[in-house]
């Protein structure tokens, strides 16, 4: 049996079809999760995706972060059920407290939009057969990737090997390079780049199958546990 | 009750947008040495009194109107009822 996949849809969200498309491609069941839907349709992962949730008022994912979806999402993760935050995705999940942090806008106030290397910093169920230091090529497209922590919490994320991913030129001025980062459970991921796009060597490169592979194993190890 | 949320970087956080704005006030000659750019809410509560307005807009201004890791806020009651 194929793993279920939940891809939140906010107004405002873009890049959800691409997630969704990304599912099936990986040979899981995508299932979309309008955001004023309080269940996750059995899903036993979720995908929180990008664009401009709420049309990114107050704070770029502050808003959804609020909504009811995300209270199922709260609850799946609490349970240890994987959920992948991409873009605006991950700006959503720090908002809601899943994941430590803030995205800020980009330190130089310019959109981005290019491939960009990532070093492996460390093994995860995340990064299947990724050791230290291999790299990933995956796009960004952002305006607001700028990560940002207290130095304190830098200590605590690096101490508890939380960060997953580093940029190899850091394009967004997030602090010390960090590109992906995990909750201190490991079972809530978010990242400024996009896995979803980089599905297909077609497209340059196909790196992005290694993440949402890692989502899909977790959530087939939580199942057998359950 | 009218309240003024006020939430503006916290001091010590790199703020692009206010620096951007300081850059163009130096180009047309204004001596502003640092600016930084900040939200203004204005709300309309519906409660008994000015002390229940702040304590309200309060918890508002922490769960949804700022962010703590970088924003900080200020509340203002903009006119009280006499009781």
């Amino acid at each position: 049996m194929s793993v279920r996949v939940a891809v939140l849809a906010f107004p405002g969200s873009c890049d959800d079809r691409d997630a969704l498309r990304a599912v099936g491609l990986m040979g899981a069941e995508p299932v979309r999760v309008w955001h004023a839907d309080p269940e996750l349709g059995g899903a036993a992962a979720v995908i929180v995706p990008g664009g401009f949730s709420y049309g990114d008022y107050l704070r770029p994912g502050a808003l959804a972060a609020l909504s009811p979806a995300m209270g199922a999402v709260r609850e799946h993760a609490a349970a240890g059920g994987p959920v992948l935050g991409i873009c605006n995705g991950f700006q959503v999940l720090t908002e809601a407290g899943l994941l430590p942090g803030v995205l800020r806008p980009n330190a130089h106030l310019q959109f981005r939009f290019q491939d960009v290397a990532l070093r492996v910093q460390r093994e995860s169920a995340w990064l299947p057969g990724m050791v230290a230091g291999d790299t990933l090529d995956i796009p960004v497209k952002h305006h607001d990737g700028c990560y940002f922590v207290t130095p304190g919490q830098l200590e605590e994320l690096d101490a508890a090997g939380q960060v997953l991913l580093r940029y190899v030129r850091n394009p967004n001025g997030s602090v010390e390079s960090i590109a992906c980062i995990t909750n201190a459970a490991g079972n809530v991921a978010g990242l400024m780049p996009h896995p979803e796009h980089a599905v297909d060597p077609l497209l340059g490169s196909d790196d992005g199958r290694i993440l949402l592979q890692g989502l899909l194993d977790q959530a087939v190890a939580v199942e057998a546990v359950a | 009750m009218k309240v003024t949320v006020t939430v503006r970087p916290r001091a010590g956080i790199l703020d692009p947008q206010g620096e951007a704005v300081r850059r163009s006030l130096q180009g047309l000659g204004y001596a502003a040495s640092d600016v930084r750019a900040g939200k203004v809410f204005d709300l309309d509560l519906d409660v008994a009194d000015a002390r229940e307005a702040m304590k309200v807009a309060g918890r508002i201004a922490e769960q949804v109107l700022s962010n703590p890791l970088i924003e900080e806020f200020d509340v203002a009651v903009q006119e009280s009822v006499a009781v």
